[in-house]
């Protein structure tokens, strides 16, 4: 028996919301499975499980939000399979009264009542979930007005009376005057998410040259188009109040390195060939390991160092905003799996559905803007990291090679590092360590 | 494959790999990396995926020329034999 439990993603977060469940009781799981997706104030977040077992009850419901650590659900180990209709556990913080099956006959005040809450399995729920059925629109034939499997599997699974949309959602539809009512949802039972909000309140994220013009004014509201750009707002701040930042730059020779990428991907098909970007990323993550000073956080007046160095990497959103997720163990990860591991950590973060994993807190974060076309960005950190490294664009520059002038690939490689836990010779020295392994590619 | 069935391919693949693009606002000989704002890795997904549709291995060396619509569509139907 374990518990699954609404896991912390990220430092800043005290609660999360349930919007969905990938599995219902029964399922058989696998550690590393996706069971549920949550909902923080920054993103929606799909959650694996740490356990192998069967899924026995379901002690939340969707649409509930709980405090991080909340059990939200049993996972059974052994390999009995659950009972038919396990009593859930009373939920911790729940939206409505939820009362066992096996109560139900010593309280009969319970019963179902015309608009009120359903009395039902967690089974049923579920049932009730994937066909999109609002359970409070069913009749209950069963004992106490409890409603049977077989109710739910006798309802139409059309038209239900209330909209069913995630938080996110109904935030977004909020602060954009859009009719929830009138949407077609995408998620699962017919559940409106936060893209379909999008989707009419801002018409296609189309990323042609028009749409590059000045964000619409969305109705001139204070309230930020994505609730994800105030996460950002109030980090940023917090970054820039709290952290006395100090910078520095170094331009790297990267002849070599792309001279070997060349050559390494001309014998290669596409799906195995690598971007600069991940060679850039290997020598950050293995320069954070011989300089662990700038490696961790500070917390409480002073610097935590990392034992594992987990590289954040800045992402772009398509339609405006950012999110940082983390590549666990960069440093040791051979560079074809660094490589497939930052394509999957781009896609997911870009459609909104990053692993729960991914969203570790990072221990030092990247940002690279090369293909954006700048030379050289100096960031901000993310607390309660200490340092950002910056990469600008790879690009031709005349370079001394030997007192001789000729044209290179170079990159500037920046840090912007906290003063407070660490000095410029600190920084200079991660600076330095990715120049040098950046020299011998083959070894990255 | 012939240049306007090259052509449809290539808009589809970049619907794929850029949600929400607007292929049809492309000048056939703008650099649609800019115009859509692709990182690397959104172009090596096209890459990526433009080769499994049309079989060809689109060697690194070659990227420069699949920029554009234009680019695109003369260097897969030049290289794609007609069925």
């Amino acid at each position: 028996m374990a518990d699954f439990t609404m896991p912390s993603l990220g430092a800043d977060m005290d609660e999360g919301t349930l919007v969905e469940w990938l599995v219902g009781p029964g399922d058989a799981v696998t550690k590393g499975d996706v069971v549920a997706v949550v909902e923080t104030a920054k993103s929606t977040i799909e959650v694996e499980c740490f356990d192998s077992g069967t899924v026995g009850a379901l002690l939340v419901e969707p649409g509930t939000t709980v405090p991080v650590g909340t059990r939200m659900a049993v996972i059974d180990s052994g390999a009995e399979p659950p009972a038919p209709a396990p009593a859930p556990a009373p939920a911790p913080a729940p939206a409505k009264p939820t009362v066992p099956t096996s109560e139900l006959q010593a309280a009969p005040g319970h019963t179902t009542t015309p608009g009120g809450d359903a009395v039902s399995t967690p089974l049923v729920r579920h049932l009730a979930e994937q066909k999109g059925i609002d359970l409070s629109s069913v009749h209950g034939s069963g004992k106490g007005g409890r409603i049977t499997r077989s109710d739910v599997e006798h309802t139409p699974a059309e038209g239900p009376h209330r909209v069913k949309a995630s938080p996110l959602a109904r935030r977004l539809a909020r602060s954009s005057g859009v009719d929830l009512s009138a949407l077609r949802g995408t998620g699962r039972g017919g559940t409106i998410r936060a893209d379909d909000v999008r989707a009419v309140s801002a018409g296609p994220p189309s990323r042609t040259v028009e749409s590059r013009e000045p964000a619409r004014p969305s109705s001139a509201t204070a309230e930020p188009a994505y609730p994800a750009r105030a996460a950002i707002a109030a980090l940023v701040s917090r970054a820039n109040r709290e952290i006395p930042h100090y910078y520095l730059s170094t331009t790297i020779d990267l002849a070599v390195a792309m001279a070997w990428m060349r050559d390494r991907n001309a014998s290669r098909p596409v799906a195995e060939r690598l971007v600069p970007a991940a060679l850039l990323l290997k020598s950050v993550a293995l320069a954070a390991r011989q300089v662990p000073e700038l490696n961790g956080y500070w917390k409480d007046e002073a610097f935590v160092p990392s034992p594992a160095v987990r590289l954040g990497v800045a992402v772009s959103l398509r339609g405006g905003g950012l999110v940082a997720p983390a590549l666990a163990d960069a440093d040791t990860m051979p560079l074809p799996e660094l490589m497939a591991a930052l394509k999957g950590l781009v896609s997911r973060a870009r459609s909104g559905r990053l692993r729960a994993s991914e969203t570790a807190d990072p221990t030092l974060t990247v940002t690279n803007l090369g293909d954006q076309g700048v030379e050289a960005v100096f960031g901000v950190i993310y607390p309660p990291q200490v340092a950002l490294v910056g990469l600008g664009c790879v690009t031709e520059r005349p370079v001394a090679v030997d007192g001789m002038l000729t044209v290179h690939p170079t990159v500037t490689a920046t840090l912007a590092a906290d003063h407070r836990a660490s000095d410029g010779t600190t920084g200079a020295r991660l600076l330095t360590a990715i120049d040098r392994l950046l020299q011998r590619p083959e070894e990255l | 494959m012939n240049r306007d069935e090259a052509l449809v391919l290539i808009k589809d693949v970049l619907t794929d790999v850029v949600p929400g693009a607007d292929t049809a606002a492309l000048a056939p000989d703008e650099n649609f990396r800019d115009n859509l704002e692709m990182d690397s890795l959104d172009f090596l997904n096209f890459i990526e995926a433009l080769s499994e549709r049309t079989g060809l291995a689109l060697p690194e060396s070659d990227y420069p020329a699949l920029n554009t619509l234009d680019g695109c569509a003369d260097y897969v139907a030049s290289r794609t034999s007609v069925k």
